[in-house]
């Protein structure tokens, strides 16, 4: 399992070295051959699992000495947040590095002696990470390249930093393996806790007063979750003095009592890293950072990371106070997630907001815990993150093509920037629209919670989807509509690196949604006998092909529609403005007898929906429930 | 096999004629209640006919006719998966993606009265898609399976069981059939203040392809309420006629008795209705299964 043990390292060590580059130039074939590395590797280790015949591989027992690096990284992690915590006079968020770092080092160190316990874990659900990690997440980095280029051009104003910029990806990107790769609670402790620390110093990449109160709002809510991640490892370490990650699955699974209050603080952390309500905010603030990183940290990986966490717990869930906890704040953050969305004008936030509501839905799937919604969530996840990275990339090419990412500014961008429109309009098509792939897993999730007499989650679902579609549909039809400054020719200033990572990204997202019947049989079930021990189909095989049917159909009746009516003889009249058009369809002549601009804007709604309040009050009552909920879990065991 | 093709071969055939007869019913009982004498039934079909002997007239280039071609092909494909007997819940989500080419329809050409009415259909797709979803699961509840031939295999008469899903979805029903007082984004008669709404762009034979696929959705829309109703009993079918009948009188009725309301008084209404009839309805079904 060397090739594991690569993943975890080669990525942490290159940071340094990304960091000691000054050239641009030279730095950037660095990241692409350390990427191309990466993403070799990852495949790599999916083609020598695979030729293992996909089992679970347990590998590599650790030196005693490993252990102590990996304490001492802990350490160190607390004293660069206390020290950053103190210069930007906020003292009192380093409590939440210093305590639990003490906690975990005291365990180690004083505590009861701690079963061996291997390194490494590799199966169905930590492969798919992998995978996700090292394409999008590789592909990601190299579309960075080009576009900080771009981005210092047009914001004069920043200190350039982009070799610091670089280091904290490629820490990223080895924390993330590690993450996903361990099997040891006290491994997945730092590397969770270093995933937090990359999100704090990238949001912080500019140094405004803005980003530095963001990202401290970052830090603070994912330490708190990491302070719980602590407090539930130590809590086992000293009852059952095992601290593996499978053995507390199994005991949650058999019902034992030790287990209960570990689970439900990790399932707290996780809901924290994955940005559920009530900590949506620091994801929300999350957007002031570069677009690579919002891309990568905020919606492609890192806020994975809490659902892989549930995903693994999963199969522990069903019919527990912390299941239903944990699937009543999804199903919530799905729902009011996507109602805020609908008032916003910033294409960031907007792309903030679904990954939040997304993401709920997720939690809310790992929730209910049953093989189905696994399959639906897992599902969600792998779509998510392909549309996801693609808009989030493609919306800051556009920003910096244009200079704004109002999503008003991109009306009729299909006229101006053809290339641009057409990638945002395939990535939000695959983030909701009927037959691809993300509404086939809503789909399931629907039928599963059905199935499980889960009624709030199927109104938040059935509610949810309607909202979900008003703000993606009316984002596309900005695109579409025809400009009122057609006239205006620009240029979309895209970067070789730029253009290489959208055309993938597309690609791959419209391969996933056709293989979607393949990818389910060969990978995904297999996942979940893994997963639950046993496990029936959750759609048909004669649906998912009818699936493929209806897709073929949903691409060509447009395709066929255009090159048909393309050569019909039409007679061009001027639109309808109640006979005063000034010459034209841009302008209007005014009461004052002066032309005027049509100028045409969306619904937002923005005094009926008030997102900051809407916020604060969905922040209070998710607050209240998770409060009240792990009260109970807590107090049910004691 | 055979009863599919029969299925979809009815649809195609044989909707835009009951849709049209229908439409031609409506003007006709609309008026008497107006107290006027009203067109001969056939009249929409006189209409169209005309229409489809112009050219086009549009305002852009031709995306705007491809954009209303393959609103009109993907609801004919939405019907087919229904009337085919396939899974309702495929059915309805690509009738909602058919819905969208008719908002990109409207959106592409930048005209402002169309563009604003255009905004108000995807209000509308957003008031109605809960009841209908909800609609497909009280289905899935009561029969066990998502198919439609599954659901008229069953031996109950649905109705009996979802009551609440059948009064949400007649509800929603005034949007989708553009009947007052939900005729937001438009309505039959050019008397809105959005003048047509989002056909107002629409010139000569992209009005008749538009009329057309209003045809086949209604008829879409009246088999699912019969889907309530039908079994495999010769008198549920006697029945289901009726039920539609009743149901499109009512609108007829609704449409002739009540002003318009303002879009936000429509999402009201609609979801505290769908969350009332429906979600009751789901609760009980829950707690009795």
């Amino acid at each position: 399992m060397g090739v594991a043990i690569f993943l975890v390292c080669f990525p942490l060590l290159v940071a340094p070295v990304m960091y000691l580059i000054p050239n641009d130039k030279v730095r950037g074939r660095v990241t692409y051959a350390c990427g191309a590395l990466i993403a070799a590797a990852a495949l790599c280790l999916t083609a020598c699992w695979a030729a293992g015949g996909m089992q679970v591989i347990e590998a590599y027992d650790p030196a005693a000495w490993v252990d102590h690096l990996i304490l001492a990284g802990e350490i160190v992690l607390a004293v660069i947040v206390t020290i950053l915590c103190f210069k930007y006079h906020r003292g009192v968020i380093s409590l939440l590095a210093i305590v639990p770092t003490a906690m975990i080092a005291f365990l180690e160190l004083r505590g009861p002696k701690l079963a061996e316990v291997n390194a490494i874990y590799v199966d169905h659900l930590s492969i798919l990470m992998c995978l996700i990690i090292g394409i999008i997440g590789v592909l990601i980095v190299v579309y960075a390249v080009g576009y900080m280029e771009g981005y210092h051009e047009h914001h004069t104003g920043f200190v350039n930093r982009k070799n610091y910029f670089f280091m904290v990806l490629f820490l990223f990107l080895g924390a993330m393996f590690g993450f996903v790769l361990s099997l040891s609670l006290l491994w997945i402790d730092l590397f969770w806790e270093i995933t937090s620390v990359c999100s704090f110093l990238l949001i912080g990449y500019t140094k405004t007063d803005e980003a530095i109160a963001n990202a401290f709002r970052a830090l603070w809510m994912n330490l708190l979750g990491g302070t719980a991640l602590a407090v539930g490892i130590v809590y086992l370490g000293y009852r059952t003095g095992n601290v593996a990650l499978q053995s507390l699955i199994s005991l949650g699974v058999a019902g034992r009592v030790i287990a209960v209050i570990p689970i439900a603080l990790i399932a707290f952390a996780a809901l924290t890293k994955a940005a559920q309500l009530p900590f949506s905010t620091w994801l929300m603030g999350a957007m002031v950072a570069p677009t690579p990183s919002s891309a990568l940290l905020h919606s492609a990986t890192m806020v994975k990371a809490g659902i892989y966490m549930l995903f693994r717990l999963a199969p522990a869930m069903p019919g527990t106070t912390t299941g239903m906890m944990v699937s009543l704040v999804g199903g919530f953050t799905f729902f009011m997630a996507s109602i805020m969305a609908i008032s916003q004008r910033d294409a960031k936030k907007v792309l903030a907001l679904s990954t939040i509501s997304n993401l709920g839905l997720m939690v809310a799937c790992a929730g209910v815990g049953r093989p189905e919604t696994i399959w639906a969530g897992i599902f969600l996840m792998l779509f998510h993150a392909v549309s996801k990275s693609l808009l989030f990339q493609d919306v800051g090419a556009t920003e910096n093509a244009t200079g704004s990412r109002n999503i008003e500014d991109m009306h009729g961008l299909m006229y101006r920037l053809p290339r641009l429109a057409i990638f945002m309009f395939v990535g939000i098509a695959g983030m909701y629209l009927a037959p691809f792939g993300m509404l086939i897993s809503k789909w399931s999730a629907l039928k599963a919670a059905v199935d499980n007499n889960n009624i709030i989650l199927v109104l938040f679902i059935a509610f949810g989807s309607a909202t979900t579609g008003f703000y993606w549909t009316k984002w596309m039809g900005k695109l579409i509509a025809f400009s009122h400054r057609s006239g205006q020719k620009e240029s979309d200033h895209m970067f070789p690196e730029e253009v290489l990572s959208l055309t993938v990204h597309a690609v791959l997202m419209i391969a996933l949604c056709v293989l979607l019947p393949l990818i389910s049989k060969a990978y995904v079930d297999p996942l979940l006998v893994e997963m639950f021990g046993t496990y029936t189909d959750v759609l048909s095989t004669s649906i998912l092909i009818m699936l493929v049917v209806t897709i073929c159909f949903v691409f060509a009746i447009p395709m066929l529609s255009m090159v048909y009516t393309r050569n019909l003889k039409m007679n061009m009249k001027l639109s309808y403005m109640s006979g005063i058009n000034a010459g034209n369809n841009k302008r209007f002549i005014d009461a004052m007898g002066d032309k005027k601009k049509i100028w045409l804007v969306n619904y937002y709604f923005e005094d009926f929906i008030q997102a900051d309040r809407m916020m604060r009050y969905s922040q209070i009552f998710a607050a209240a429930v998770l409060i009240i909920m792990i009260c109970v879990v807590i107090g049910g065991v004691l | 096999m055979i009863e599919k093709i029969i299925g979809v071969a009815a649809y195609i055939l044989l909707a835009q004629l009951v849709g049209g007869l229908l439409d031609g019913l409506d003007r006709k009982i609309s008026a008497r209640m107006q107290g006027r004498v009203g067109p001969p039934l056939l009249q929409p079909f006189y209409d169209v006919r005309k229409l489809f002997a112009k050219q086009i007239v549009g305002v852009i280039n031709s995306s705007q006719a491809a954009m209303l071609y393959s609103y009109l092909l993907l609801m004919v494909f939405s019907g087919c998966i229904f009337f085919a007997g396939n899974d309702i819940l495929m059915s309805v989500f690509v009738l909602s993606t058919a819905s969208l080419f008719l908002y990109f329809t409207a959106v592409i050409t930048g005209s402002p009265y169309n563009s604003i009415a255009a905004s108000r259909e995807l209000i509308q797709i957003m008031t109605y898609e809960p009841a209908v979803i909800l609609a497909c699961v009280g289905f899935y509840m009561a029969s066990g399976t998502f198919n439609v031939s599954g659901i008229i295999h069953s031996d109950m008469v649905m109705i009996t069981r979802l009551p609440g899903f059948f009064i949400a979805f007649v509800f929603i029903l005034t949007i989708k059939m553009r009947k007052s007082p939900f005729d937001v984004s438009t309505s039959h008669h050019a008397h809105q203040e959005l003048v047509k709404g989002v056909t107002t762009e629409m010139g000569a034979r992209n009005l008749a392809i538009y009329t057309v696929a209003e045809w086949y959705e209604v008829v879409y829309l009246l088999g699912f309420v019969a889907l309530f109703v039908i079994n495999q009993q010769w008198w549920s079918f006697v029945l289901a006629v009726v039920v539609i009948l009743a149901v499109y009188f009512l609108e007829i009725l609704i449409d002739n008795s009540s002003a318009r309301v303002k879009y936000g008084a429509m999402l009201k209404w609609t979801w505290a209705m769908t969350l009332l009839a429906a979600g009751v309805n789901l609760l009980i079904l829950m707690l009795i299964r």
